[in-house]
């Protein structure tokens, strides 16, 4: 199939509008007549469902948690990235642009990058203008901040948790729509299927995760913002329920999924403390600024420390090494993501790694407490500290932070069209669940961005189009397909429930988890990769032979619920692995070792790999089909990063 | 990795909204004091299901102390012993070998049962819907840097703010009142410009949401504050009242 990015023609700066203006518009008596489906409650889905119920349209919205606002997005901390360059310091939409596909590697599309950081700027008067309180200066204007390693202070914040005000704005738009009446609100309600009708998107099968009802609802398009697929790895900074069921499904009824090897592995969060770990924690990118990164110089000196014989605070200057300030003089601890992850697990593979579990570096604040004191770090950091010191019982003020990297977001996801649009028409997916806008590498700040661009200002244009296109005949759940996707999803639901093996889905989960990590986690290697495969496709036997599932379908049943999620994450896990092999450049978060240059620095192969890998799916157990999107740079010029 | 701290726990099990549920007693045993309280009873589970029964339903996401999905009334305190944090962010450090510790729901009438700990904590949506927003449109709305606003105030709203809907100060109240929550929503929007041209009517139909949620009247007994893992403040509460005074007195007819 030859993939359509519909990116429309001009120059860069002016795509967007023109695109804008050459959609067909949905006549405004009409808007009632169509019924859409929105499935997630986060950012993205939030945001598209009041804008899209604002306009006049029915909207029903679906998510698995018991209100809107528990949605992922919430667990945000740093910030949201937008070009208003109200500092005067020469940001500008172009630069955001530019940072935003060199970040990612030169993986994005220019169209989309440029549309994200054109609508940034809106995004933050829309915010406001619905009460989030975004932190303020003493003249009353709003404040902003670095982040990610930009030479420019682009960055909006509400302390620690501007996700969680961000999303409370769109759930307040949201509420707004529901009194109205034109937004269904569908919580702990789970979607398990898309009904595709004569090639189209019409609808989906859910399941009340109260009652165990199954339901099926018709729609004239559906969205999808079901959030990224990082608990592949079990352990991530993502929340217990993320998954990728929804993108999963509809990946199997005909969605491409682009990228899906890409994945963003944070480096300093909470290290694993034991087997025991259900999640981690991140600890803000913003303690770079201040803290060193080191390990000993010698793994008889680790192995000590990791034996509780020597303390981090005794180990003299001489014997330690700053190894992110040693290889990169002029970034120092400031590189960005993907190499300070790769170089902590470098430490760490070389016998340096400290802590109990030896897979962890210091992040070390005593030389900035020395120099600007105690209170000038706790005013900056206290809360971060306080947070560290109560999962560690370490108190961060006397000894070194432990850190190590862990998986944070998915860059990859469902392949999208310029308007959002998946492989299946009526069917979009916005916000992390999509592959679109931040190529093999995210800066920080920009999911949020992203989401919200999405939702309220890219898709109540493109979903119109679509909408007049089609026009506004009445769609009920009569047709076959409904039935036939419902029976299906039916059918899997029982045979989990027949699953009475000896093994927990939690333990099926951490071993697929296991294999990732090892495999095609950090640093992916042909021969590893190959491994890995093999072992996911007899994970995947054991599992639906000895599984263990209990219950039945007819209660609220978090063991059914969670044994579909691990089955579908086994499934993504192989093509994951996939992409990972064939993919045999080093670019961003994707890194080959086959593919570096001299220095051990990630190598592209622009003449080789400068396109999007979007899999086909072809049937259950059958190898998935490769397609290519091209990408074409015509306003930037592809370099080598280097942060020497 | 596992540690060694032996627990008896006293666990509230209750199949579904209308059964009438008990307490069933489990062993949890060579638990970690690093682990999180969740994370203990995620091991639990794992013992319960490979014997073949139906693991303790809990509810929870995030487990960092923002997402408020998790609850929780541990040893007859919402959230656990220590303050300011949620249930995800407690660790078996705060407790000792040997110890009974005994986990039930949040009670309120307002927030049924749906099963074991989860409960249904929908009316905290249904305020809102009934009017926690400003009324304005996605597209055409005045610049972000339009209207300046004291810091003081910003960082005030700000505090209200970061309520997290979790329900610790209904289950705390001995009259089961949402008034910190309810207040702490008011708040934000009424103490910023934005919030301003709806203020008095929204105070009116999130209150007379609340009392039809069946929530309970507030005695200022300040439980809730006590247990609110965001320490939001009864001064919430003052102002609630008082804009929904002057609402009734002498603004109706902006209402
Ligand atoms: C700890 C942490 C900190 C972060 N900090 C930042 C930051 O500072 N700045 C930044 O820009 N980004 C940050 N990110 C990334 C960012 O938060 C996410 O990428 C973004 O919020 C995702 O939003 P979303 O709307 O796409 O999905 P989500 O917010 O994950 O929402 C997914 C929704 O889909 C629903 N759903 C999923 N599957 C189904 C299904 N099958 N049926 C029904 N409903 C379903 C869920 O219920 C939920 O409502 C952070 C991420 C993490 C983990
Ligand atoms: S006021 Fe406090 S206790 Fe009540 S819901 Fe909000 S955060 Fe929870
Ligand atoms: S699980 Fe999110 S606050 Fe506890």
């Amino acid at each position: 199939m030859i993939l359509d990015s519909k990116i429309p023609e001009g120059p860069l700066a002016e795509k967007w509008s023109k695109h804008k203006f050459n959609l067909k518009l949905v006549n405004p008596a009409n808007k009632r007549k169509y019924t859409v489906i929105v499935i997630g409650s986060g950012l993205a889905g939030a945001s598209a469902a009041a804008s899209l119920a604002e306009l006049g349209y029915n909207v029903k919205v679906f998510c698995f948690q018991d209100s809107p606002r528990r949605a992922h997005s919430i667990a945000a901390q740093g910030g949201i990235n937008a070009a208003k360059n109200y500092r005067n310091d020469g940001d500008s939409v172009y630069r955001l642009f530019y940072d935003t596909i060199k970040g990612g590697d030169y993986r994005a599309r220019e169209a989309n990058v440029h549309r994200l950081a054109e609508e940034s700027v809106n995004i933050i008067d829309q915010c406001v203008a619905q009460g989030v309180p975004f932190a303020r200066e003493y003249g009353g204007l709003l404040d902003n901040r670095s982040f990610g390693g930009s030479q420019v202070s682009r960055t909006f914040y509400a302390r620690g948790q501007t996700g969680q005000q961000l999303l409370l704005g769109a759930y307040s738009a949201l509420n707004r729509q529901i009194h109205e009446g034109k937004v269904k609100m569908y919580n702990r309600h789970e979607m398990l299927d898309v009904v595709v009708v004569d090639g189209k998107a019409q609808g989906v099968v859910t399941r009340d995760l109260i009652s165990g009802k199954l339901e099926t609802h018709a729609g004239h398009a559906v969205l999808l913002a079901s959030g990224g697929y990082g608990n592949v790895f079990y352990l991530s900074t993502n929340a217990m329920g993320s998954n990728t069921t929804a993108i999963w499904r509809a990946h199997k009824r005909g969605a491409f999924f682009g990228n899906p090897c890409y994945t963003q592995i944070h480096p300093t969060c909470i290290p694993v403390s034991g087997d025991h770990q259900s999640k981690l924690t991140l600890m803000s990118e913003s303690l770079r600024n201040d803290g060193r990164v080191w390990v000993p110089k010698t793994q008889a000196m680790a192995e000590q420390i990791r034996k509780g014989q020597l303390k981090a605070s005794d180990v003299k200057e001489d014997d330690r090494d700053y190894f992110l300030e040693r290889k990169y003089p002029s970034f120092g601890n400031l590189v960005p993501r993907d190499v300070a992850s790769r170089n902590a697990k470098e430490a760490v593979d070389d016998g340096r790694g400290v802590g109990g579990s030896g897979k962890a570096v210091y992040l070390d604040f005593s030389d900035a407490i020395n120099r600007l004191g105690k209170n000038a770090i706790q005013a900056k950091y206290g809360n971060l500290f306080d947070m560290y010191y109560q999962i560690t019982d370490e108190n961060p003020y006397e000894l070194p932070m432990r850190i190590y990297p862990a998986v944070h977001y998915t860059m990859g996801g469902l392949w999208v069209d310029y308007n959002l649009q998946t492989t299946v028409p009526g069917l979009y997916a916005l916000g992390e669940c999509n592959f679109s806008d931040h190529g093999a590498n995210r800066l920080g700040a920009s999911a949020l961005m992203q989401g919200l661009a999405d939702g309220y200002f890219v898709i109540p244009y493109t979903l119109g189009d679509y909408l007049a296109n089609i026009g506004p005949k009445p769609i009920d759940t009569s047709h076959p397909a409904f039935a036939e996707t419902q029976k299906a999803v039916e059918d899997r639901l029982n045979k989990l429930l027949s699953l009475k093996g000896t093994k927990t889905v939690d333990e099926y989960h951490r071993e697929l988890g296991n294999i990732m990590w090892e495999y095609c986690g950090m640093a992916r290697n042909e021969a590893g990769l190959i491994k890995a495969k093999g072992l996911i496709q007899e994970l995947k036997a054991d599992f639906w032979k000895n599984a263990i599932v209990l219950g039945k379908n007819e209660e609220l049943n978090m063991s059914l619920e969670k044994a579909g999620r691990v089955a579908d994450f086994i499934e993504l896990g192989e093509l994951m692995v996939d992409d990972a092999l064939n993919r045999k450049e080093s670019c961003g978060g994707h890194f080959r070792e086959e593919s570096q240059t001299d220095e051990g620095e990630a190598l592209r192969d622009d003449d080789n790999f400068a396109y999007v890998a979007a899999w086909e799916f072809t049937g259950e157990n059958m190898p998935e089909q490769l397609n290519k999107e091209a990408l074409v740079y015509e306003n930037v010029k592809l370099t080598q990063r280097s942060y020497k | 990795m596992s540690g060694n701290m032996n627990l008896t726990l006293k666990v509230w099990r209750q199949e579904n909204a209308s059964d009438k549920g008990g307490f069933v007693t489990y062993k949890a045993e060579n638990i970690s004091p690093d682990m999180s309280f969740l994370e203990m009873l995620d091991v639990v589970n794992e013992s319960l299901i490979k014997k073949g029964t139906d693991p303790i339903h809990f509810d929870h996401d995030c487990r960092e102390g923002i997402c408020g999905m998790c609850s929780l009334y541990i040893n007859g305190r919402p959230h656990g012993p220590k303050r300011a944090i949620t249930t995800c962010q407690l660790h078996m450090r705060s407790f000792t070998d040997g110890e009974t510790i005994t986990i039930e729901p949040w009670r309120a009438t307002a927030f049924p049962v749906i099963k074991d700990l989860a409960v249904d904590r929908s009316a905290f949506d249904r305020i809102q819907q009934a009017g926690g927003y400003v009324s304005v449109n996605t597209g055409g709305v005045p610049d972000a840097n339009e209207i300046a606003i004291p810091k003081v105030i910003a960082d005030e709203a700000f505090n209200s703010a970061t309520c997290i809907q979790c329900g610790a100060c209904v289950a705390a109240c001995k009259n089961a009142s949402a008034m910190l929550f309810v207040s702490a929503k008011v708040s934000q929007l009424a103490l910023l410009p934005q919030g301003q041209p709806e203020r008095y009517r929204r105070v009116q139909s999130m209150v007379a949401q609340m009392d039809a949620e069946g929530f309970g009247g507030c005695t200022n007994t300040g439980a809730c504050e006590i247990e609110c893992p965001k320490e939001i403040s009864m001064t919430n509460i003052n102002r609630m009242r008082r804009d929904f005074f002057t609402a009734k007195l002498f603004k109706e007819e902006e209402i």
